[in-house]
């Protein structure tokens, strides 16, 4: 293959990448931007939407797609759920406090990390795409499963971004996250709104990850770079910010796909990590960022 | 005799805000001088430029001579320039003892003063009558005592300009008595820069008015004057007594 | 602290230490192996508390301070065939480098940005790890040979394999910066430290530039955990990546949090109390992280004093 060719499947891969990157740190993004809560869990809810979608499609017999759409369901509302009652129980009572909120997603994070270890198991499970047509181009044939997960990433960022921007939702939630207290003052309910924001968050990335799934195998220890380059995204993104975030993840998505042609992955992941680091500390408010309120 | 602090065309703006806008100011040694003026004036701005809590939009800061206006706060408060903060910001999970150890130990590695802390702890302490609570957490003293606290520190740190954000808010009148005998003292040896809205402590108190409006400086003069000053009944004065 | 006596809070610390020596003459074997380990580990947790505790800064990346001294120790000691004591210099100077260098840039932040900083830079420090695995093992680690870790003094030579040696070892070290951490927070180095903590603002407005004072806290708090992991180096022989992985920036925050976070005798206990938890149920679970996760969640929310600090805060008020 001649060097352009080689550069558009990179290109087409780091597409693919940036699509499920935009998805989950939108669940990051939106559970910082309004609770500004840090949830080190959300990689996490990543993994556990994978081996959930391993589960329910591999307990329906029959054609992959049946299975694929009933796990495309299932997988993120229970993980949703799964969400809401950690929500409940522990984020509610540390009053969303964000030190108290960081050490307990950590704890999150080792429990269901453990969970999946012992009920899953440490083997790396496939997921069959619900279907197999590939697009043929001129240089090489392309998966067409890979292509529509970007259109369907595509959708769902447009979808959120009209919810967050037409509708009453949107308009209670950036009132949330405004300022909580005067939100409650005019009688909004705070507590039922962080509760689905961060339920919501937890379910784009466990989308994202049914998403995945079919073209890299469910894993108990896959969250862990998704919630890297989550973090990373966000922080390049400026925290809270939608457009920002998805930015932020086409240029990462892409970046790495064609930086680790050249680079050991290591190496790329150091650089990228030391580059966010400086942003953080040099410019708080992201690349893209407005100054912060 | 040359002044103590002066400023020139001090100004800070927030957005649009002129907070503070082109002061000229000039204190004297060992003066007592009130800041008057409606709330939001300027005053806690004007009082925070010159300890550098916050940093002017332009204009310059003098201090005994030098230019300070680049000076981060905590360098002022070596050269002797002490505040007390407007809202009551003592340390609420230390003791009263605790609180004043910080300011005499800082005054220690200065050089400013000699001798052992607790010394220097307890003669602040005595000096404001709170000796027989320095056990106690500062967080649990009442509101009169935690400004009088908040005075020990300010007085502990051997300042030369003392800079007080009303602090007989919130005092009951025996309080005030003392407070007044208290700030006297100070003045012996230091200049007194008070923010006050209690008129009767402030005639008693200052030897000169500063009244501010709108950020800006809208008269100066010894108390009988700015009593006469129409203009200062109408900004102030009037509003304030009905 | 409230009007400690000197004398007793001395006595207390010197008998803490009198008991742990007396420990090693009837430890079971076994036991007496855990408790080195445990003292040694427990300087990390020192470490980190003289940072979260006293001055109330949330790093989520003290596994890179660690890991500087376990591998400046225990590097030089392989590579370069230096003797013990160097090695453990090299480790502890390391590791202050380090921390001087994460200090400038992360103490720019603050709050949660300080946490998501620090514990990047770690990532960054555990990446270069795996990079360099030519020199440093990578994942597998490299093991220090019995030969490389005797220490020789005139005449007499200290064989840190020898179960007894290397008890006293850890001790020793563990004895040294309890006492200077007791000494740093009754002083007034620590009692700036702790009204930074209450209310940074305030404490400029006292006089005090409290950036360089919270960067020779940070520097003092790397070098602490650096000792502590040369000395783990050195007395056990191994090093490896794990222990710059993120899960060694969370241990010691739970040692810390479970013990009792500003308290001095804190972090040995909630170091033992952690591991002998996970050694008592690793006879029928080995769900090591459950235990750690399930730790973590109960501890913020309803014990977030720790042990140490709900005594102190309920019976002894005058515990440092
Ligand atoms: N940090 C700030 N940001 C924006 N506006 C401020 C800030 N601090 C003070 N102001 C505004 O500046 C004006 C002067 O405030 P202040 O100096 O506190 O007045 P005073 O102490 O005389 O009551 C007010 O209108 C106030 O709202
Ligand atoms: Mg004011």
């Amino acid at each position: 293959m001649h060097f352009g060719p080689h550069l558009l499947l990179a290109a087409l891969e780091g597409l693919v990448t940036s699509a499920v990157l935009a998805l989950t740190a939108l669940g990051l993004s939106l559970v910082f931007g309004v609770m500004r809560v840090v949830n080190v869990a959300h990689g996490e809810f990543f993994m556990l939407g994978a081996v959930l979608a391993w589960a329910v499609s591999t307990a329906i017999s029959g054609h992959p797609a049946v299975g694929f759409v009933a796990a495309l369901v299932i997988a993120p509302l229970l993980v949703g759920l799964v969400a809401l009652v950690a929500e409940r129980l522990v984020l509610r009572r540390l009053n969303y406090n964000p030190e108290g909120t960081i050490v307990a997603t950590i704890g999150m994070l080792y429990i269901i990390q453990q969970l999946a270890l012992t009920f899953y198991g440490p083997e790396a499970r496939p997921v069959e795409p619900p279907f197999s047509y590939r697009i043929l181009l001129p240089w090489f044939g392309y998966s067409g499963y890979k292509l529509s997960v970007v259109a369907a990433s595509a959708i769902l960022l447009v979808i959120t971004w009209l919810v967050l921007t037409r509708t009453r939702i949107g308009l209670i939630m950036r009132a949330t996250q405004y300022d909580r207290e005067t939100a409650q003052a005019f009688g909004i309910p705070v507590e039922r709104v962080y509760a689905g924001v961060f339920a919501v968050g937890a379910m784009l990335a466990a989308i994202a990850a049914v998403l995945i799934v079919p073209i890299s195998q469910a894993h108990y220890l896959m969250g862990q770079d998704p919630l890297l380059l989550s973090f990373i995204v966000v922080i390049i993104g400026g925290l809270g910010s939608l457009r920002g975030t998805v930015v932020a993840a086409i240029l990462i998505g892409l970046s790495d796909g064609i930086i680790s042609m050249f680079f050991s992955p290591t190496l790329a992941k150091i650089i990228a990590t030391l580059v966010v680091a400086m942003v953080l500390v040099f410019r708080p408010q992201g690349l893209f960022g407005t100054t912060p309120r | 005799m040359t002044p103590l602090l002066t400023t020139k065309g001090l100004s800070r703006h927030f957005g649009g805000l002129r907070a503070v806008d082109g002061v000229d100011f000039t204190l004297m040694p060992g003066e007592i001088r009130a800041i008057i003026g409606p709330n939001g004036a300027g005053k806690t701005t004007f009082v925070s430029l010159l300890s550098g809590r916050i940093r002017p939009s332009s204009g310059m800061v003098v201090f005994d001579g030098a230019d300070i206006t680049a000076m981060p706060a905590y360098k002022r408060v070596r050269l002797g320039v002490a505040y007390t903060f407007q809202i009551t910001s003592v340390f609420a999970n230390l003791t009263a003892f605790d609180n004043v150890a910080l300011p005499v130990q800082r005054t220690l590695t200065d050089g400013r003063t000699k001798g052992q802390v607790r010394s220097g702890v307890m003669a602040a302490l005595e000096r404001t009558g709170l000796a027989e609570r320095a056990g106690t957490l500062a967080g649990q003293l009442s509101y009169g005592h935690q400004r009088l606290l908040e005075v020990a520190m300010g007085l502990a740190l051997k300042p030369r300009l003392l800079i007080l954000d009303e602090p007989t808010q919130g005092l009951a009148d025996s309080e005030i008595d003392n407070f007044i005998t208290l700030v006297r003292e100070i003045a012996r040896d230091a200049a007194v820069l008070l923010i006050e809205h209690n008129m009767p402590v402030v005639m008693q108190l200052a030897g000169r008015i500063t009244v501010f409006n709108s950020g800006k400086i809208l008269a100066e003069g010894t108390p009988g004057e700015i009593r006469a000053n129409a203009e200062v009944q109408d900004a102030y004065l009037g509003a304030a007594h009905g | 602290m409230r009007n400690a006596s000197p004398a007793k809070t001395y006595a207390l610390h010197i008998s803490v230490i009198a008991l742990l020596f007396a420990l090693n003459f009837v430890l079971p074997d076994y036991h007496q192996g855990l408790f080195a380990r445990i003292m040694a580990l427990a300087v990390f947790a020192m470490g980190y508390n003289l940072l979260f505790g006293y001055v109330g800064l949330l790093s989520l990346g003290h596994a890179m301070f660690f890991s500087a001294g376990l591998y400046g120790a225990g590097l030089t000691v392989y590579h370069l065939g230096w003797g013990v004591p160097e090695a453990f210099v090299a480790g502890v100077a390391c590791g202050a480098l380090l921390a001087l260098v994460i200090g400038l840039l992360a103490l720019r932040t603050s709050g949660v940005a300080f946490m998501i900083v620090t514990m990047m830079f770690a990532q960054v420090f555990y990446l270069l790890i795996l990079y360099f695995a030519a020199w440093t093992g990578g994942d597998q680690g490299l093991v220090i040979q019995q030969a490389s870790r005797v220490i020789a003094i005139g005449g007499a030579s200290f064989d840190l394999t020898d179960p007894t040696v290397r008890y006293m070892s850890a001790l020793a070290l563990f004895s040294i910066i309890l006492l200077v951490t007791l000494a740093v927070v009754c002083s007034r180095f620590g009692r700036v430290l702790v009204a930074i903590r209450e209310n940074e603002e305030r404490t400029k407005m006292l006089g005090y530039d409290t950036v360089a004072n919270k960067l020779t806290a940070v520097v003092a708090s790397g070098a602490i955990c650096a000792a502590s992991g040369a000395a783990y180096a050195l007395l056990f022989g191994y090093v490896g990546s794990s222990f710059a992985s993120v899960q060694y920036s969370i241990l010691p925050l739970l040692w810390v949090l479970l013990g009792g976070a500003a308290t001095t005798l804190g972090p040995l206990i909630g170091t033992l109390f952690m591991y002998y938890v996970t050694d008592i149920t690793s006879g029928f679970t080995s769900a090591y992280l459950l235990i750690v996760g399930v730790a973590l969640i109960l501890l913020v929310l309803f014990f977030p004093k720790g042990i140490l600090g709900s005594i102190r805060e309920r019976w002894l008020r005058w515990l440092p």
